[in-house]
């Protein structure tokens, strides 16, 4: 396994044995990815494996009982005219929502669909230890068995790597095997893409179930590039231990085509295994209408229009 | 596992373009019958199919074709101002722009490439090289190279099939710029987008005689070479025939400018970004099916990386997704005709032979068409010949080395000097690299990227002269210094 003990020194001395990533080239990969053209039931395919990966997330200072349970309702059946759509991978709300997400979900038929807890004080992490593993008791205890947790991004611009990494270990420890845990990166914080692939090695040699981009509150978010790289990483930490990591882009992924752009990059660079709810997730709210509407198309052959879809 | 995520067939459409069955010469203005030439036919290297007879060219057409060239230089192209000829090449860019999808599908379809290397790179950057040198007409005053730099008159031009629409603008585009008149012989595999280009040049409003394009195999070019008006050769191809037409040139008072072959290395420091640099292996010599004069056909990899690199080289080969050119995911086309195919087979070949050992990506080749997988070779020597000639095909010889002068010893060990490529996190030991290398172009953390502005050319058996930026106009002006 990996040499890391959690100190400062073995943290530091792991992170520089990892090759850097040239930021041209990373983007120009991504962009090229980007130029595949998906038709036909290749298209249809990628549109329903999405709503099955997508984390149906609201996350508001003004979330009511009523707007989460509307959520969870479209959760279940994202298109109520075809029971055929398959249903979201997650419904990701805050943490006192969690036991409405959960109720609401198991009265209507979805019980099977995880409720997803942001926690450790997200979006900023600017809290105590104390406070981040109370928060992951709280949402644990109320019924989520995906915890999102961000990362200490201060600490990690500062250098105290030692710092995010027991952060991360104490949160995995509080999970155990109730909950699975997400660690969220703050891309758009960390900036460089070396970062990034530092970032993603760090969060999985702790513990991370999965890595993901961003808590959608920062811009940009889950770009292409950063997406490629935190890819890679996950692929390269499996050659190294023979363990699957999952990855989970959020924010700023709206419309079907960036979704399937999203698809050929897992497909492209982590490769086919990843293409499974289990182990890709794409946090979204908006995007569950546009991949709708596109099936729709390809199923009747016309657009029928917004009107057509629900909004929750 | 077997992939759910098969991609659809996605071909372009090829309704846009029109291949008429038989091509006459473009003389004078017009479309012309050879005078008693025979006939040859062009063919779809991915499906055999012939598209289209051409005509051979004998030496009377190019008697023809070099007399109208000239009478358009005296008479109209050499009265006329700079900004009235950048007006020319203005209009020729747009249009080229305006026909791109045209362009990219016949040139596909001619040469093999995948459409989205002639869609995003080929086409792109033919129109790219019409306006940069539209630019330069009205200012070559200012171009270093004396006041009023003069043209040379009829340039005689021969291009290569790997790219034939980009190489023809690296041709066109700078000769008429200076003032010069031309006569342009196409590759005999790849000539329907020259063809396609004297159709532009008229929807340009081209003076009669400037570009004259004439079809044929190496007789027309030899021809061409040793037609006494022509006052200038440029010729891109192989380096065999670059030193034929340096002899039959030498004593007269032709100049002459050659891009020709290469062995380019791509040399991988162990502290270079991995994946970015898989990448630009891949984009140095699977490119263009690897029929790419500048190739990065030598990996040179710092042997205490080589395991890692490999491995994750494997791994993204056998990704590259190999088959119907026009289809607008494929990434790797055919190979340009029977003959370069059958070229590629024997010098790998002779890597099995000498020793080397071969590893080719697991891709299912189709049945018709001229098709070659990506392979590298390892435990290749610089004694090898697959680590001295030039394959110009989809097959890369990995050769490592231990320290950094190493690598540039072996670098520079080839009679040829016309690219290299280095990856390296370290600035510092990519600008002694660069300083030390003797190639013509040298990239850095990326491979086979092109710019009308950057001038273009080869060391040693790889060239004289070059192409593009202000160095390019050189070859197609007589100054002070010439």
């Amino acid at each position: 396994m990996l040499a890391i003990d959690g100190s400062n020194p073995s943290i530091k001395s792991f992170l520089k044995t990892l090759s850097p990533v040239d930021q041209v080239g990373a983007e120009a990969r991504a962009a090229m990815l980007g130029t595949r053209s998906i038709k036909t039931s290749s298209k249809l395919w990628a549109i329903e494996t999405s709503i099955s990966m997508i984390d149906l997330t609201t996350l508001e200072g003004a979330d009511t009982p009523g707007k989460v349970q509307a959520i969870c309702t479209k959760a279940v059946r994202p298109d109520p005219g075809d029971p055929t759509v398959p249903h979201v991978g997650a419904v990701c709300v805050y943490n006192d929502m969690v036991s409405i997400a959960r109720e609401h979900l198991d009265k209507n038929g979805g019980k099977e669909i995880p409720v997803a807890a942001v926690s450790t004080a997200f979006p900023s992490g600017r809290a105590s230890l104390e406070v981040k593993i109370h928060d992951t008791q709280d949402a644990i205890a109320h019924g989520a068995t995906e915890i999102d947790m961000v990362i200490d991004r201060g600490a990690f611009l500062a250098g105290d790597l030692s710092k995010v990494f027991t952060e991360i270990v104490c949160i995995k420890e509080i999970c155990g095997d109730q909950a699975h845990l997400k660690v969220i990166l703050e891309t758009g914080e960390l900036v460089t893409y070396d970062n990034v692939r530092r970032a993603s090695f760090l969060a999985m040699a702790a513990g991370a179930d999965f890595i993901k981009t961003s808590t959608g509150k920062v811009s940009p978010a889950a770009t292409p590039p950063v997406v490629l790289v935190m890819l890679e990483a996950v692929r390269d930490y499996y050659a190294m231990t023979g363990k699957r990591i999952g990855v989970k882009p959020a924010g700023g992924i709206r419309t079907t085509k960036d979704a399937i752009k999203q698809l050929v990059l897992v497909n492209e660079t982590a490769g086919p295994e990843w293409l499974t709810p289990e182990l890709f997730r794409i946090g979204a709210s908006a995007l569950l209408n546009d991949l709708l509407m596109q099936r729709m198309k390809i199923k009747s052959g016309n657009y029928s229009g917004r009107n057509y879809v629900t909004l929750d | 596992m077997t992939n759910p995520f098969e991609y659809s067939l996605a071909p372009e459409s090829t309704s846009i373009v029109k291949i008429e069955s038989h091509y006459n010469l473009y003389i004078d203005g017009k479309f012309q019958a050879s005078k008693g030439g025979k006939k040859f036919v062009t063919v779809n290297p991915a499906t055999e199919k012939v598209l289209a007879e051409i005509s051979q060219a004998t030496p009377a057409d190019v008697d023809k074709a070099v007399k109208a060239a000239s009478e358009a230089y005296r008479k109209v192209w050499s009265k006329l101002s700079g900004a009235e000829r950048g007006k020319y090449l203005f209009r020729i860019a747009r249009i080229l722009q305006e026909r791109a999808r045209e362009f990219a599908v016949l040139e596909t379809m001619d040469n093999g490439k995948p459409i989205r290397e002639t869609r995003d790179v080929d086409i792109p950057l033919a129109a790219a090289h019409f306006f940069y040198h539209a630019g330069w007409a009205d200012k070559l005053d200012y171009a270093g190279l004396g006041e009023s730099p003069k043209a040379h008159g009829v340039v005689g031009q021969i291009i290569p099939w790997n790219f034939p629409l980009l190489m023809l603008s690296w041709k066109i585009a700078p000769a008429l710029a200076t003032g010069n008149t031309v006569v342009l012989k196409p590759a005999e595999t790849t000539p329907l987008t020259a063809l396609l280009f004297a159709q532009v040049c008229e929807q340009a409003g081209l003076p009669k005689g400037v570009v004259n394009i004439i079809t044929g195999d190496g007789s027309t070019g030899a021809a061409l070479v040793n037609h006494p008006g022509v006052a200038k050769i440029a010729f891109t191809g192989s380096t065999e025939v670059g030193k034929l037409i340096a002899r039959s040139v030498a004593g007269s008072k032709k100049a002459l400018t050659l891009e020709l072959g290469g062995k380019g290395a791509n040399i991988i420091f162990e502290d270079a970004p991995i994946d970015e640099t898989v990448e630009g292996i891949i984009n140095g010599i699977y490119f263009n099916q690897g029929h790419v004069c500048c190739a990065g056909s030598r990996l040179l990899i710092q042997e205490n990386i080589k395991e890692e690199v490999l491995d994750k080289l494997k791994r993204r080969m056998a990704m590259i997704r190999l088959g119907d050119p026009l289809d607008k995911n494929t990434d790797l086309g055919a190979i340009n005709s029977a003959a370069q195919l059958a070229k590629i087979h024997e010098l790998a070949d002779s890597g099995d032979s000498e020793g080397a050992e071969r590893w080719s990506a697991p891709c299912k080749l189709p049945e018709k068409g001229f098709w070659f997988p990506p392979t590298f070779f390892t435990g290749v020597s610089q004694a090898h010949r697959i680590a001295r000639e030039e394959i110009f095909g989809p097959v890369l010889s990995v050769i490592t080395f231990r320290t950094p002068s190493e690598a540039i010893e072996k670098a520079n060990n080839t009679p040829f000097g016309l690219s290299a490529g280095i990856w390296s996190d370290k600035g510092s030991r990519i600008l002694w690299s660069a300083k030390e290398l003797k190639a013509g172009v040298i990239w850095a953390n990326t491979f086979n990227k092109f710019d009308p502005a950057s001038p273009f050319g080869g060391y040693k058996e790889s060239g004289w002269g070059r192409e593009g930026g202000r160095h390019g106009l050189a070859a197609y002006l007589k100054g002070e210094h010439s």
